[in-house]
């Protein structure tokens, strides 16, 4: 059985975050490793602080963008980069907790911020192995 | 399958007839090089908007053109009202009139030399740039409506900069028809710390020096000339217009779905022009035009007080600033009759000719002033609008270099600290928080800018007026 783990992977002008995992919910949270490693090296972010999320969609595909667009918004309004988290299903949804820390600029050196997640190869789905991904093209 | 359907017009204009179900031709402006090395994704999606609903004469692209959101990055499309047409989150972009602002100084190059790094230093202390930074700025809620309704005009009455400025911004600083409304609380929140930002990515301010004037009476009317010293600063709305798209986009997907309006791919999402959502989205989008224009005045003032720091007879003084991801209302003429069109320029930049009724008194006879962003290590051009770009794409040219590699090939090709050291030997300072952010921002990353430049003139689209270099680079 596959390990969750994630990715990034090339695209023409931007770049793509994918989480695989054994389930919806893993997959989701590795997407999230990959969107902090976007921005920095995730080892140098300390999970030090909890923020609760939580986003409701019917379609799965929108719900991804729902939590990465959510991750998206802490990370810009409270000024912090995240690199732990946990997700789970809820009626509806998810219902998610990230730990992270305030940015530090010399210390994670952060190379860009993610502007948005995207519709752009897009997609949630189960593999015949049983095993799910999330995946996306990100906005820098 | 697209690129051999390419029929060529002129010297660097290209048409693909409509087929399937595009409902104008699309027009791609480039030369044969550009042609040869266009991404064909370029002309698939060209063609996904010249199939959109209410499309009016042709789908374009420039010479810049590269893959984008539903609509390429250098498109450029039209949408008559009355003819059902819509108006698309996808096809203004994510970063909501992200521009460009160049700004004479008043010294030559001989003021500066030898105070080079001392400048970058300052620049680079005073302007927040990169992932974390916040501006000095704090605006409240109250206030970010009065900023969305004002732009650059509500920047000047806070006191940052002059009124005079605004004479040479589009819409003189303030785009009307801003909804403050329409924006969520979760943009407006993104916002907060963010007026006076930079940013990051490929935005950037730089410290650039007049190395070629191309037309001399141009180059008056607009007040450089050879070995001035003149600033850019390339940046846009920031979180606010990013959230903003997020919003609409998710919107919009539904309203295209229950209008039976087909989307070749959802980053296309619209919705026609006259619905709720598409004013909506219109009202909106023009609060984070007033965004952008806002942040951009605020940098200005900042760096007007770093020169202060250094050079007190300094004096910076507006070239213009010109938005390129934007839709806007304007008229134009199609068979003979004056229409009202909802114009989505995407990576583009609008280039009105001579004799425009929007462009101010002593801009009348020029035409407007363009101004097209370079990479660190190459130029940036002025260029001036023409009356035969009026017809040929609406009046719009291109915006940029456009990127010819994507970030993971940039920064497996180079390192940050080469790249800056390279740099250094050719004269040019860069000031970044990251190694890797330089790296993906390299400039053999993207296509040659000269010769996009060049397409653009020789396709009639805007003339050439001065050339750029940078001297100091502050990277977002």
């Amino acid at each position: 059985m596959t390990e969750a783990h994630w990715e990034l992977y090339s695209h023409p002008s931007d770049i793509g975050v994918r989480g695989v995992g054994p389930t919806r919910e893993e997959a989701f949270a590795q997407a999230a490793l990959a969107l902090t490693s976007v921005i920095t090296e995730l080892g140098k972010v300390q999970a030090e602080e909890a923020v609760d999320i939580e986003c409701k969609e019917d379609d799965e595909e929108l719900l991804f963008l729902c939590w990465l667009s959510a991750l998206l918004y802490e990370m810009d309004t409270r000024g912090m980069l995240f690199s732990r988290f946990e997700v789970e299903a809820v009626a509806g949804g998810i219902k998610a907790r990230a730990w992270g820390e305030p940015v530090d600029v010399a210390r994670h050196e952060p190379a860009v911020e993610v502007k948005a997640a995207t519709y752009a190869d897009l997609k949630v789905a189960r593999g015949g192995d049983g095993v799910w991904l999330a995946q996306c093209i990100v906005d820098v | 399958m697209f690129a051999e359907k390419l029929q060529k017009r002129g010297e660097a204009q290209w048409t693909i007839e409509p087929f399937g179900k595009m409902r104008v031709p699309v027009t791609v402006f480039a030369d044969e090089g550009l042609i040869r090395e266009m991404d064909e994704q370029v002309y698939q999606q060209a063609a996904n908007v010249a199939a959109l609903p209410g499309i009016v004469t042709a789908s374009y692209a420039m010479p810049d053109a590269h893959w984008g959101y539903g609509f390429p990055i250098g498109g450029v499309g039209a949408f008559d009202p009355d003819e059902g047409g819509i108006i698309s989150a996808g096809g203004v972009g994510f970063d909501i009139s992200c521009g460009v602002r160049a700004l004479r100084t008043g010294l030559t190059l001989d003021h500066i030399k030898g105070n080079e790094k001392e400048l970058a230093d300052i620049l680079a202390r005073r302007i927040p740039a990169g992932v974390g930074s916040s501006g000095k700025l704090r605006v409240s809620s109250l206030e970010m409506d009065e900023m969305l309704q004002g732009g650059a005009l509500w920047a000047v009455e806070q006191g940052y900069g002059h009124r005079s400025d605004l004479l040479r911004i589009e819409e003189y600083g303030r785009m009307l028809g801003a909804e403050p409304r329409y924006v969520s609380d979760h943009a407006k929140g993104r916002q907060e710390k963010e007026v006076g930002t930079l940013g990051s990515g490929n935005h950037y301010l730089e410290v650039q020096r007049v190395t070629a004037v191309y037309n001399d009476e141009l180059a008056r009317a607009f007040g450089v000339g050879l070995n001035d010293i003149t600033i850019m600063i390339h940046c846009g709305s920031r979180g606010l217009g990013h959230q903003i798209a997020t919003d609409y986009l998710a919107r919009m997907i539904k309203v295209a779905k229950e209008q039976g309006i087909e989307l070749a791919d959802r980053d296309l999402a619209c919705a026609p022009i006259k619905s709720d959502v598409g004013r909506q989205y219109y009202g909106a989008m023009c609060a984070g035009i007033n965004c952008a224009l806002a942040n951009r005045q605020v940098l200005t003032h900042l760096t007007r007080e770093a020169f202060a720091e250094l050079f007190p007879r300094a004096n910076l003084t507006l070239i213009y600033d010109v938005s390129h991801n934007t839709c806007k209302v304007e008229e134009h003429t199609i068979d003979g009759q004056r229409k009202k069109l909802y114009v989505h320029r995407k990576g583009a930049t609008r280039a009105f000719g001579p004799g425009h009724p929007s462009l101010p008194q002593d801009l009348q006879a020029s035409g407007q002033p363009v101004l097209i962003g370079g990479t660190m290590g190459t130029a940036s051009f002025i260029l001036a609008g023409t009356a035969e770009g009026m017809d040929l794409a609406f009046g719009s040219c291109c915006h940029g270099a456009g990127r010819a590699m994507s970030r993971s090939q940039a920064t497996k090709r180079w390192h940050g600290k080469d790249i800056v050291m390279h740099l250094a030997q050719k004269g040019i300072i860069i000031k970044g928080a990251s190694p890797r952010g330089i790296a993906e921002e390299a400039p053999g990353a993207y296509k040659d800018v000269t010769t996009v430049v060049d397409a653009t003139e020789i396709a009639g689209l805007a003339r050439k007026v001065a050339r750029l270099e940078p001297l100091i680079c502050v990277k977002g």
